[in-house]
């Protein structure tokens, strides 16, 4: 693992909107012309992405929130797909 | 409402009023007056109604919405209810404190149009010298905040000028960009014979989208509107008739899609008359073509009935008067040659007019009755 990876701080796109839908009981991110349908994990995880926290520190929060242990790996990949994608951005 | 899909984007075009007078555009022949529009406690109500059953992204289009003054208080409200808001825009009056007011008032994006790379493109297709205020609403929105999307109509005339078209989306700062191959409706259908691209030239241009998407990566992303005349099997029009979306005419007509106002034979119900709620589920006209029940054949016994649901229902109306029918796109519909003939009369029309020749052949839109009205 690429040390500068973890201490990488993301951040939800200007662009996109998370929002939990009531009428459907889903948890969605809005985009210009699209709606992506998240699961639960994408939606913890897009929900941390404030521009305040490392990846790391995003990995240990999930861990805890969940009581899971080792993240790591699923968050990063998440997050890889989620940057080409244009979610989230990346300082 | 068991099984009863629930729509994610409303279309609220909020006006016909417009300064461009584009040849394609998707507007009715018949354009509403100012005096027909909705009152702006109306649209808060169409608004408030529609996030209620499911909406989460509004687009506010027209004509050209940003005519309306009262658009920031539109825009707010979705703002406080949670939705996504987009302005659709050509970018004529928007001025950088509209844009400011905008975005305060919540503002999540806006998509703004071009007719080519160049003045000559915006003056032959829209009827207006102003593409010089296209380059500044460019700036305005990305100075704003707003993440920057631009869309072009192409057609026979600008096709040959992609790549020069595409240039210039990259120089705007344009993070995304829809290469909207005519869709035949309204204006559109109108001019059909003098838009209708050849093959060839729509292969050559497919080179370029192609090519190009590969060359820009992230930078800018590339869409390709599928030019429907073309293939083989219609489009899965909105995915299926009142499945996802809804539209608001600027009189308060609620239709399924963005041009259904062209199926004269069907009844609209309008929110001045009944709430969205029931207009979206119990209404005849959004019931009348949900599903595959409706369908005869071809459509009936074919496999791809939940990939393309008959393909789209205005187009079946606009060619056939009758919106039950297949999709005339389609390679299997008893009315396919009515395509057929209209890529043979705009192969014969003369590809090589000169733009004088073709301006005085093109139907500009605008306002029946008026004063340079065609």
């Amino acid at each position: 693992m690429d040390e500068s990876e973890l201490t990488a701080i993301p951040r939800l796109a200007t662009k996109a909107m998370l929002r939990h839908d009531s009428v459907r009981g889903v948890e969605l991110l809005l985009l210009p012309e699209r709606v992506v349908l998240l699961n639960k994990s994408g939606a913890a995880i897009l929900g941390l992405c404030d521009g305040s926290r490392t990846v790391r520190q995003v990995v240990t929060q999930l861990e805890q929130d969940f009581e899971v242990a080792d993240l790591t790996n699923d968050v990063m990949t998440f997050l890889h797909d989620a940057r080409e994608r244009g979610w989230v951005v990346v300082t | 409402m068991n099984g009863m899909p629930h729509p994610y984007a409303l279309l609220a075009e909020v006006t016909h009023q417009c300064p461009l007078h584009c040849v394609y555009c998707s507007n009715p022949l018949a354009l509403l007056g100012r005096q027909d529009e909705l009152a702006t406690e109306d649209w808060l109500r169409v608004i408030r109604d529609a996030a209620g059953l499911g909406v989460v992204q509004v687009h506010f289009s027209g004509g050209e919405p940003l005519v309306r003054g009262d658009l920031e208080t539109l825009v707010a409200e979705c703002r406080r209810l949670g939705l996504y808001t987009n302005l659709i825009t050509s970018g004529l009056g928007l001025t950088e404190s509209r844009a400011r007011s905008l975005v305060s008032a919540g503002l999540n994006s806006a998509q703004l149009s071009i007719q080519g790379d160049a003045a000559e493109s915006t003056n032959l297709v829209a009827a207006s010298k102003r593409f010089d205020k296209k380059e500044e609403a460019a700036r305005i929105i990305r100075e704003a905040g707003l993440p920057l999307n631009m869309n072009v109509v192409l057609h026979r005339m600008n096709l040959p000028r992609l790549d020069a078209i595409i240039d210039v989306c990259v120089a705007w700062g344009a993070e995304r960009l829809e290469l909207a191959n005519t869709q035949y409706y309204g204006w559109a259908l109108r001019n059909r014979d003098l838009l209708l691209p050849t093959k060839a030239q729509l292969e050559e241009a497919v080179g370029v989208y192609k090519r190009r998407k590969a060359e820009l990566g992230e930078r800018m992303e590339l869409l390709w509107i599928l030019p429907d005349y073309y293939e083989p099997y219609p489009k899965p029009c909105m995915g299926g008739w009142a499945q996802t979306a809804l539209t608001v005419a600027p009189d308060g007509t609620v239709y399924p899609c963005p041009v259904a106002a062209e199926i004269t034979t069907m009844n609209f119900s309008s929110v001045r008359d009944h709430d969205l709620a029931w207009i979206w589920s119990k209404s005849d006209a959004f019931e009348a073509f949900r599903g595959t029940e409706w369908m005869a054949d071809p459509c009936r016994s074919c496999p791809r009935k939940e990939m393309d649901f008959g393909g789209c229902r205005c187009q079946a109306f606009a060619l056939t008067g009758d919106p039950a029918r297949t999709d005339p796109v389609c390679m299997h519909s008893p009315d396919h040659h009515l395509v057929q003939d209209a890529l043979v009369r705009a192969h014969q029309a003369d590809v090589a007019a000169d733009g004088e020749t073709i301006r005085e052949e093109l139907v500009y839109r605008r306002p029946h009755g008026s004063a340079r009205g065609n």
